[in-house]
């Protein structure tokens, strides 16, 4: 498994540039993320999309989907969109720490 | 599928269920009402309620254009089709008979779906029969997908991405429908991107059965999640769910549901006489795309290998080839509808392995 360094921390990373153990993600790295996809900032609307994720992810052993997320994170499918542009299930999914959403099939 | 572009007709697809129950077996067609899976039965429609030691649910996927605001009103079956029901089939075969031109989308909704070569194989067919009625320059064809190119995965995407360029389609990826404009004829993304159509061929959301939703089975799509290898419900050790209904990471294809059949059989008698169930289903699919010109492709894939090019079922041998348009894969394909209705649903066994093989694929 290939490695890699985000905001100061090694950490594992899949072919696909998804961090293969969530274990080793933290807030910092989150941030770091978001930049590289192009989110500058995490405001709490982010965050709350991004900690639901964690405790799906954690429950049910992955990422949750597009349509999980809408439904569970009380927050509509537009401003999802909105937050995490282009394929947010996708995006969240890297910036949470977690593998690709299984839905991707 | 093929039946919009008059390959096929609606006795081609539609034959009498009892024809293929085997003595012995009870028949009984009702809607379901409700499984009380806590109870071990099942309340049908009909009123009557069957109690069972095992239950193998088969339930399904159905399309939901309800779901897409501007989708099923009223210009649906006019500008606005889908090929997932013999209704619109039909329809759409009457509209692409009359149709002059102009520039026809196909979006996919939202993934899963019920093959997820259809939508590829529908622009290919088209392509295909627009050139046989002389109008193929008056048409543009445009493939609108949630996907970030033409397919699941990396190497197929990028081949048939290939093959789309060559046949003049062009692909609008990581597009997420929010509503349709019926009156202003286009689609519009939840990130405000917009693409205008005169011919609008929708894949609209699947769903499994609305049943399994009232009867909290499902998951957010009314999908039951099993184990992937084995197939058994994690909360009910005495169910089991095949098909489109079951939500494991694999493509809802009739060829997945004929392997996970294949192994779950022999994998079910082992288990009514106590002995632990194998992981033997590994999400194997097996899948002919009709690419038009009296051509076709074929692709074999499972859960952890994606489509690769090579030949099958002999490894350098084929006849057929993998991720390549070539005549054998399309007689393939048509030797497959005899094999489908003879042999595959009466459950007589293929001159082919359950699981996937590696031996003849290349990873380039």
């Amino acid at each position: 498994m290939a490695t890699r360094e985000i905001a100061g921390k090694t950490v594992e990373v899949n072919d696909e540039g998804f961090m293969a153990n969530p274990t080793e993600w933290n807030q910092e790295i989150a941030v770091a993320i978001a930049a590289e996809e192009g989110i500058s900032e995490l405001t709490p609307a982010h965050w709350q999309v991004i900690d639901f994720c964690r405790k799906s992810a954690a429950s049910n052993g992955s990422a949750p989907t597009l349509r999980a997320i809408t439904n569970g994170a009380g927050v509509s499918t537009k401003d999802l969109f909105a937050l995490f542009p282009k394929g947010p299930a996708k995006k969240v999914a890297r910036i949470s720490g977690l593998g690709k959403p299984e839905g991707c099939v | 599928m093929f039946i919009p572009f008059g390959i096929y007709s609606k006795n081609d697809v539609i034959k009498p269920k009892r024809d293929f129950v085997p003595a012995g077996v009870e028949l009984v067609m009702s809607p379901i009402e409700l499984i009380d899976a806590d109870h071990n039965r099942v309340k049908l429609s009909n009123g009557q309620t069957l109690v069972y030691d095992f239950l193998v649910v088969a339930t399904g996927a159905q399309i939901h254009p309800e779901q897409t605001p501007g989708l099923q009103e009223h210009e649906w079956r006019k500008t606005i089709h889908e090929f997932y029901t013999i209704e619109g089939a039909l329809a759409l075969a009457k509209h692409l008979r009359n149709w002059q031109g102009g520039r026809m989308v196909v979006n996919v909704v939202e993934n899963p779906i019920k093959c997820p070569v259809a939508p590829l194989e529908f622009i290919m067919l088209a392509d295909s029969y627009f050139h046989g009625q002389g109008i193929r320059d008056k048409v543009e064809i445009i493939y609108a997908t949630p996907l970030p190119g033409a397919f699941t995965k990396p190497i197929a995407s990028r081949h048939l991405g290939d093959i789309l360029d060559k046949k003049n389609i062009k692909v609008v990826p990581e597009f997420m429908v929010m509503e349709v404009e019926p009156d202003a004829k286009k689609i519009v993304s939840y990130d405000e991107q917009e693409v205008n159509y005169d011919l609008l061929v929708s894949v609209p959301l699947n769903m499994g059965s609305e049943a399994v939703g009232r009867s909290g089975l499902g998951d957010d799509l009314n999908f039951i999640p099993v184990d992937k290898h084995t197939l058994v419900s994690p909360r009910y050790p005495n169910m089991f769910v095949l098909g489109d209904a079951a939500a494991i990471p694999t493509s809802k294809a009739g060829s997945v549901a004929h392997f996970a059949v294949e192994s779950f059989s022999e994998n079910f008698l082992r288990y009514i006489d106590g002995l632990e169930l194998l992981p033997s289903f590994d999400g194997h699919a097996n899948c002919f795309i009709e690419s038009g010109f009296g051509k076709g492709l074929l692709i074999d894939f499972n859960y952890d290998t994606e489509p690769l090019p090579g030949h099958y079922p002999l490894p350098g041998v084929g006849p057929f080839s993998l991720l390549q348009e070539t005549e054998m894969n399309h007689w393939g394909k048509l030797m497959f509808r005899w094999m489908y209705w003879n042999l595959l649903i009466k459950g007589q066994e293929l001159p082919l392995p359950a699981r996937m093989t590696m031996a003849g694929k290349w990873k380039n």
